[in-house]
């Protein structure tokens, strides 16, 4: 780490690819010592202009310059020699699971000459001890990196990232997997690099974050650089309204529940959860809140039979129902639109016409037991327009779409079951504000039709707009229940903070 | 394997659709340069006989790399397809031969008995969870050790003694032979071609293992009973292997000592080549055909041409290693 004053920018940085222009004349400036945002809608270039800057792709037009020197970046490593690195934000990708803490963080050292022959452990471990104590974090060294939690495994790449001289560290939606807790430290570790001289670039979708932490922002939005402010200039809902280029519209709230409840849950428990009592009415948006780890997935899956509750009992339209698997809860009419959207929401290789109709092949099936293949397409195009979403032709494959498109297809496959309750898990993560409305409005509509919704989430902003009524999780235990509208982000803050224990 | 396979994608300016179209057709290019060059070079090349000389010869093999096509939808991979028809055969050859027992039984007999390798796979790929070649390399040499075992580690014949020295008194029914002579054998394996081809592209079944081949936790998340839908490729996959090595024994007249190792690789190769047929992109049945034709056509073609026979396998395994460079070097580009 160097704590002399340096300037990087970028000019001008055009870039194309087979068919979409990623960059259109970007410029971008950062100093030593600056902890400048990043935003953009998803698509809108953020990551491509820091791919750029770190060496993953070389633009068609345009120059860096650092200090006014003219750089050449074409490769990750020249990058990393002029100091300029990337904290990816997918870490279990950057990492090496089965090395230990030390190895990993000493990797780039092994590729970039530093340490060549015989290394020995020592080395590895003293070196990887002082980057680990400028972050005050407290990792052993000597543990395997597959057995660290995800904040750690973060830390430990930024480690990584520091065991060498660094000017600048680009970090990629950092806090997007972390609890409050995590984020807090996090930003501490990100405000004493950069009173040590570094100069952060920050890349979030959450704006309240970018307000705490960033002194500056500049907002892209399809390809191009918006505007450039520093944070005190510029208010929150101009800068959505930069990032979407048009004014953010607010989902009016009607009143739709009815009395009765499509779903009741008493006093279920399994491995994971315990003593779990809840309601959902027909036409009812119902809030899963609680803090990462407090036991909101792990709920989800169980109603949806994935971890079975082992105790208890679990009403679907006023018929006890035992969930024993996906199948079981599906048959009683229960969907779920997971977490993990590209790992187990969505067929990425698939067309958009197959993961509409996986849950519901059955029902595609022709008399001579085969698929009827228009009728597919037929009802397919009819959903795709009912969802809105963006496809040139149902046959196009999901893992093309962005990821709000993608997860409209998620939820989408449930409706062509006929579910009763909906359960989804974090539906508008990694998703764009735009996209995010489109999601909510679509919610909005089913509960219009008379669904339960279950929506788990860890956005209290998103809780407090969508949902009707809110249950608060902490250690696997529903320790809250209130309605929407007499609650706050605080009141539920100290709930899944475990306020409400003795 | 078809998360690998994947399909292709969009199509740009230049020369991408001309590498689009040799991507999804160039298995027949290949095919027809072969039948202009064998023609052009071996005369008796194109006569009706060698034609049909050759789809004979492509039959087993196609058979069998059918039911490995039907392990490759779910992302798996079955290596005792080979030693499964090396058993079908021995079974089928000794229930003639040693017992007397009639056609249809023993026919039945042996492809029941034989689907036994399938169910031991099931248990070590889906219950025991162990990976897909492992499991399957370990049965392979299994199964290829119990039928030396059964047989007495030599070949069973007509009027051979069995090996303590009990004389035989069964024999192969003519019919049993006429079941590997054109037409049947090609009719068959149509056949095979065809309800698989049906049921992996028009049935939700056959759906529902390309979607676990694509993404397993997402298809349970869906509903999808995985584990069942797993264990049903594997047991086409055995059942498909020991058709081939009833076959195989009908046309060999005998049951020899790992008959059926031979015919892994082709099958192989065949599976692999196939599955970019006409722009499929995954493991496909009609595809496999093809595969298996280009092999054929290749093997026959060079025999034509007096390569010697064991030199054969050097071709063959290079045309293999092409198939597979082809197939991941386009999932590399993605």
């Amino acid at each position: 780490m160097t704590s002399t004053n340096h300037h990087l920018k970028m000019t001008r940085i055009s870039l194309a690819f087979p068919g979409v222009q990623a960059l259109k004349q970007v410029s971008f400036e950062v100093k030593s010592g600056e902890i400048h945002a990043l935003v953009g809608a998803n698509g809108a270039g953020k990551s491509t202009l820091m791919k750029v800057l770190s060496g993953a792709e070389t633009a068609d037009e345009g120059t860096i310059r650092l200090d006014g020197k003219e750089l050449s970046i074409t490769s990750p490593r020249d990058a990393k020699q002029i100091g300029i690195d990337l904290v990816q934000q997918e870490v279990d990708v950057a990492l090496v699971p089965y090395l230990t803490v030390a190895e990993n963080i000493c990797l780039d050292l092994l590729t970039d000459g530093t340490m060549t022959g015989f290394v020995s452990q020592r080395r590895y471990i003293q070196r990887a001890k002082e980057a680990l104590a400028t972050l005050q974090a407290d990792i052993s060294v000597k543990t395997r990196v597959k057995e660290l939690r995800l904040a750690e495994k973060q830390l430990v790449l930024i480690a990584r990232a520091l065991v060498q001289e660094r000017r600048f560290l680009i970090l990629d939606e950092p806090t997007a997997p972390l609890s409050q807790a995590e984020t807090s430290h996090l930003f501490s570790v990100v405000r004493r690099l950069a009173e040590r001289g570094l100069g952060i670039i920050f890349i979030s979708h959450r704006l309240q974050e970018l307000y705490e932490i960033c002194d500056s922002i500049s907002i892209m939005r399809d390809g191009q650089l918006i505007s450039r402010h520093a944070l005190t200039d510029i208010a929150k809902e101009a800068v959505v309204e930069q990032m979407l280029g048009r004014q953010l519209t607010t989902v009016a709230k009607t009143s739709r529940a009815n009395a009765t409840n499509v779903l009741t849950v008493k006093s279920a428990t399994n491995a994971d959860v315990r003593d779990i009592t809840l309601t959902v009415q027909a036409g009812e948006v119902v809030g899963i809140a609680g803090l990462v780890g407090a036991g909101k997935t792990e709920l989800c899956k169980a109603l949806f039979g994935d971890r079975p509750f082992q105790e208890g009992e679990v009403q679907i339209g006023g018929v006890t129902r035992r969930l024993r698997n996906p199948q079981a809860a599906i048959q009683a009419g229960i969907g779920l639109v997971p977490e993990e959207r590209r790992k187990e929401g969505i067929l990425v290789a698939d067309s958009v016409a197959e993961n509409l109709t996986a849950a519901a092949a059955h029902d595609f099936v022709n008399r001579w037991g085969l698929m009827d293949r228009r009728k597919e397409a037929d009802q397919a195009s009819q959903w795709v327009k009912e969802l809105g979403i963006k496809v040139t032709d149902v046959k196009q494959e999901v893992g093309q779409l962005s990821g709000g498109n993608q997860q409209k297809v998620a939820i989408g496959k449930w409706l062509l079951t006929d579910v009763s309750v909906l359960v989804l898990d974090e539906p508008t993560k990694g998703v764009d504000v735009g996209a995010k409305q489109d999601i909510y409005r679509l919610i909005d509509g089913l509960a219009q039709q008379q669904k339960g919704i279950l929506y788990a989430t860890s956005e209290w902003d998103e809780l407090l707009t969508v949902t009707d009524r809110i249950y608060v999780m902490f250690d696997g235990r529903i320790v809250h229940e209130t309605k929407t509208a007499d609650t706050s982000e605080e009141t539920l803050l100290w709930y899944a903070t475990g306020g409400g224990q003795r | 394997m078809n998360e690998v396979v994947s399909k292709r994608t969009n199509r740009g300016k230049g020369l991408r659709p001309v590498l689009g179209f040799l991507n999804d057709w160039g298995i027949v290019l290949a095919i027809l340069a072969l039948v202009l060059f064998f023609a052009t070079t071996a005369p008796t090349f194109l006569q009706g006989t060698n034609l049909i000389n050759i789809l004979r010869s492509i039959s087993i093999v196609t058979i069998i790399a059918i039911g490995l096509t039907v392990s490759l939808t779910v992302n798996g991979f079955d290596l005792s397809v080979g030693s499964t028809a090396t058993l079908a055969s021995s079974f089928v050859v000794s229930f003639f031969v040693w017992y007397s027992l009639p056609l249809g039984v023993s026919i039945g007999l042996a492809l029941l008995l034989s689907l036994s390798v399938a169910l031991v796979n099931i248990l070590l790929i889906v219950w025991f969870k162990i990976p897909d070649l492992f499991a399957t390399l370990a049965t392979m040499f299994i199964v290829e050790g119990v039928a030396m075992t059964y047989t007495g580690g030599g070949s069973i014949s007509a009027g051979m003694p069995r090996l303590d020295g009990t004389p035989t008194v069964g024999t192969i029914p003519e019919a049993f032979a006429k079941i590997s002579q054109a037409p049947w054998i090609i009719v068959i394996m149509l056949v095979v071609v065809a309800v698989t081809h049906v049921f992996l592209s028009h049935t939700r079944h056959g759906r529902f293992l390309y979607i676990i081949g694509g993404n397993p936790e997402a298809a349970r998340l869906t509903g999808i009973r995985v584990n069942r839908y797993r264990a049903l490729a594997y047991l086409i996959a055995g059942l498909l292997a020991a058709i081939g090595g009833i076959l195989l024994a009908s046309q060999v007249g005998s049951s020899q000592i790992n008959a059926g190792s031979g015919y892994l690789m082709p099958a192989v190769a065949a599976a692999f080549i196939g599955s970019s047929f006409a722009g499929q992109g995954k493991p496909n049945a009609l595809g496999t055909l093809v595969g298996a034709c280009l092999v054929g056509i290749l093997e026959n073609g060079l025999v034509m041409l007096s390569v010697p026979y064991y030199s054969l396998n050097i071709i063959k395994g290079l045309v293999l290693a092409v198939a597979l460079a082809t197939t991941y070097a386009r999932y590399r580009k993605k």
